[in-house]
């Protein structure tokens, strides 16, 4: 028996070259990210914009050339799955962030209901 | 279909024997890819609790105080470092270079147990200084969503010693093979989880 085991479903072309591209963009991404936040040269949300980016990037990046889900044949089972957790992961975030902020401002105390109407300046 | 089989010459039976392997194989990888999928809707909901309450610092210090980046900067490489490893320890188990495969696993099993001991000095510190994760909701998240993180680190450094010894006395086998490559698959998910720990958590939680 000498046939190789495929690494993932069919996965042909996992190369060294793909990991060391992997490894050096993810190595770029995270300093990238570093010196945006320690430099602090733009303002707080471009910061939290091209530290998302650069996150959402690396996350591809390792995606593709540490996981090879680009090499995947049909039919994508990986990919499929992989959508519906972001989409599973989406509801809950965002969901989670809504309606707590909701209730922060359904059920503030009558100090912060007034500090509230200060800063909004009404009343 | 084995009754189909016994008409066929012995090397078109040998090559189905090999495609069902294959087709088992790659199923094996499916499944333990949607399991990783859901640990990735565990770790979410830790990471919504974690931003509900990351203002909810109960009168004590907050991320910029607490945080130590280039600490963390360290960890975060240590860790990439050792995903990369285990890119190359299955590049060197697909050309059964079983000696360089052991070696590559004893190096991620040193970067591994690094990363958690960094990971345990930060945490002891933190503790040590009167921030543990009873003080607020803010820190009870933190150490929640990390510890987490850190828990499954550990799990796959018990799995490495499992697979070393495995390699050492089975060889290269086919099921070593395979639980070789899922365990591969766990610790790339390892590291794409802190990503967003490192960037979200520290990076982010550090701006006053």
């Amino acid at each position: 028996m000498n046939h190789k085991l495929p690494q993932s479903a069919g996965e042909k072309h996992v190369t060294l070259r793909s990991y060391i591209t992997g490894f050096i963009l993810s190595l770029a991404t995270t300093l990238a990210a570093y010196v945006v936040v320690t430099n602090q040269t733009y303002s707080k949300n471009g910061i939290i914009a091209v530290v998302a980016v650069l996150a959402v990037s690396q996350f591809v990046v390792q995606m593709l050339f540490f996981m090879h889900l680009g090499q995947e044949k049909n039919p994508r089972w990986k990919l499929l799955a992989l959508l519906f957790m972001m989409g599973v992961v989406f509801i809950v975030v965002v969901g989670s962030l809504w309606i707590m902020k909701h209730l922060d401002y359904n059920m503030m105390s009558p100090k912060q209901m007034q500090h509230y109407m200060d800063s909004q300046d009404g009343l | 279909m084995s009754m189909e089989l016994t008409d066929k010459p012995l090397i078109t039976q040998k090559a189905h024997y090999q495609q069902v392997a294959e087709a088992d194989h790659s199923k094996t990888l499916v499944g333990f890819w949607v399991y990783l999928m859901t640990d990735c809707v565990l770790f979410a909901s830790l990471f919504a609790v974690f931003a509900v309450l990351r203002n909810n610092t109960n009168g004590g210090p907050g991320g910029p105080e607490l945080f130590n980046l280039p600490f963390v900067l360290v960890e975060t490489i240590i860790l990439l470092t050792s995903s990369f490893v285990c890119g190359l320890v299955l590049l060197a188990a697909q050309r059964k270079a079983r000696s360089y495969v052991v070696a590559g696993l004893l190096i991620i099993f040193l970067l591994g147990l690094s990363f958690m001991a960094l990971e345990l000095t930060e945490f002891s510190h933190l503790v040590h200084e009167g921030n543990s994760w009873r003080e607020s909701g803010f820190l009870s998240a933190f150490f929640t969503l990390v510890g987490t993180h850190g828990l499954h680190i550990t799990v796959g450094l018990l799995w490495m010693v499992v697979m070393i010894v495995q390699i050492v006395r089975k060889g290269l086998t086919d099921p070593v093979l395979r639980r070789l490559s899922l365990f591969a698959m766990f610790w790339h998910f390892l590291d794409v989880v802190w990503i967003f720990i490192f960037s979200l958590v520290y990076l982010l939680g550090s701006m006053s």
